[in-house]
């Protein structure tokens, strides 16, 4: 099958699963001034019921950033990422996301065209094919056919597979699908949760190495695991979510102790 | 907002073409019931010809039902509502798309069912005119309540039973002037259906504009 060379933008991440990294058009990088917060969440509270999910929480990740966030069941790190994403309103705090004013609604629907959020949900249709939903999403974002069908190759979702009804796929062939679904919308944000369950390694590596390509492009990534290796090898800045609150802020790399940046909060490494 | 509205659209339609769930149960539960009136009223084909109107849009009204409750539980799948907030799309385009999507599925449905009422009740047609425009509008009507319904019901966990409670008596309007304006261009009675066409383009108007401004809502806040 031919393959429609992709426009390259600084977060629409072309390169194939092997093939050569790109030279990125500086020209074309859509970057932040770097004093702006791409996140700012000040003493951000969300319910989840009567439950507050997220209890206070204050948070800032800067342009360009990859940042993991970590911690028990439960703490909060998916409502904080679908507070992001503009999903869950605030119920009292401040939170701007890529300069939007996410306690207006007008707001936190402007903001969802410029993220991208994986959930634990594949957010696809199970009655059309691979390329029918990636497409299908990136003309909803307005982004062009061959960003749709880069996306599902960059995924490994080639020949037969990428006509094949999602709904007859294996969980993980799911998951590529919805990751490249997502990398078609060419995000500004990416906010993953759990982004490498259900993957295989070859899987897993194409993720970890998307989120590079991300942040070398410009954009901002936040990370939710449980897969502390992996997710710390990509993402520098750990950040430790429990009970809705940030407790610990870490600069961690894989197999080095990280430093806390919160006084008073032990460090997680 | 039209390439929005036709992407909706074309994406509802291509999943109900592949699920054949409109084709293998929509139609034939909208058949059997047709039937079952035959059954009902003995066969009697003066008495079904006298009621067919009342029983044609009574049988699209409860596949209509089945219709919104399938355009809905595939975003309810895989938090595709999610999904669809997510998207960016104008909500009134969603709501556009969405609604399209059914006037063109109810519309092949009512064609089946026109076939099937003049096999088993018989009848003549004496304003096809009347008949197509009817059949038309009161379509869209039902598509909008049914669409403006639908996403209120798909985030309930009664959401199967809550539909025809809510929809049905919003319908009302709508199956007794679509009932009016078919018995006229049937030639069954001596009513001015066009004045009845009239009620039910203002009714379709209404649905339509009322859902277009509240699907946003809707969708955000059920």
């Amino acid at each position: 099958m031919t393959v429609p060379a992709p426009r390259i933008q600084a977060w629409a991440y072309p390169r194939g699963p092997r093939g050569p990294a790109p030279r990125l058009a500086v020209g074309g990088l859509r970057r932040y001034p770097r004093a702006v917060s791409v996140v700012r969440l000040r003493n951000a509270v969300a319910l989840a019921g009567r439950f507050p999910a997220l209890a206070g929480l204050d948070l800032d990740v800067a342009p360009g950033e990859a940042v993991l966030l970590q911690g028990p069941n439960g703490a909060g790190k998916t409502t904080l990422l679908r507070v992001c994403a503009g999903l869950v309103p605030l119920h009292s705090g401040e939170a701007r996301v890529l300069d939007h004013d996410l306690t207006r609604s007008a707001d936190r629907r402007a903001v969802r065209r410029l993220v991208g959020l994986i959930g634990h949900a594949s957010f696809l249709y199970d009655e059309l094919t691979a390329w029918e939903n990636t497409r299908f999403w990136a003309r909803a974002a307005g982004v062009d056919d061959d960003s749709a069908q880069s996306a599902l190759v960059r995924m490994g979702i080639e020949g037969r597979l990428r006509d094949l009804p999602v709904g007859s796929m294996s969980a993980g062939q799911k998951r590529r699908v919805s990751i490249a679904a997502v990398v078609a919308r060419r995000p500004k944000l990416w906010l993953l949760d759990e982004p490498h369950a259900g993957l295989d390694q070859d899987g897993r590596d194409t993720v970890d190495q998307l989120v590079r390509d991300a942040t070398a492009g410009g954009a901002t990534v936040m990370v939710a695991s449980h897969e502390l290796e992996r997710a710390r090898a990509m993402a520098p800045r750990a950040i430790t979510v429990a009970g809705g609150m940030v407790v610990a802020d870490t600069a961690a790399t894989a197999g080095s102790p990280g430093v806390s940046r919160l006084p008073g909060v032990a460090n997680v490494g | 907002m039209w390439g929005e509205i036709t992407l909706v659209t074309g994406k509802d339609l291509r999943i109900e073409r592949r699920s054949r769930v409109g084709l293998t149960q929509i139609a034939p539960f909208a058949v059997t019931v047709l039937v079952l009136f035959g059954f009902a009223l003995e066969g009697d084909s003066a008495t079904l010809r006298t009621f067919t109107a009342g029983l044609f849009w009574v049988a699209v009204v409860f596949t209509a039902i089945l219709a919104v409750q399938r355009s809905f539980t595939v975003e309810s799948v895989n938090d595709n509502r999610d999904a669809l907030r997510l998207s960016g799309l104008d909500p009134i385009a969603i709501f556009l798309g969405k609604a399209a999507a059914l006037v063109i599925e109810l519309l092949v449905l009512e064609v089946v069912l026109g076939c099937v009422v003049a096999v088993l009740y018989g009848g003549s047609v004496h304003s096809a005119g009347l008949l197509g425009l009817t059949a038309v509008v009161a379509t869209i009507a039902v598509a909008s309540a049914g669409t403006i319904y639908g996403v209120l019901a798909a985030s309930l966990r009664v959401r199967e039973t809550i539909l025809p409670l809510l929809l049905l008596p919003v319908l009302a309007p709508v199956l007794i002037a679509a009932t009016r304006a078919f018995e006229d261009a049937l030639g069954e009675a001596a009513v001015n259906g066009w004045s009845w066409l009239v009620l039910l383009t203002l009714t379709a108007v209404v649905y339509t504009a009322f859902g277009a401004l509240a699907f946003g809502t809707l969708l955000e806040e059920s």
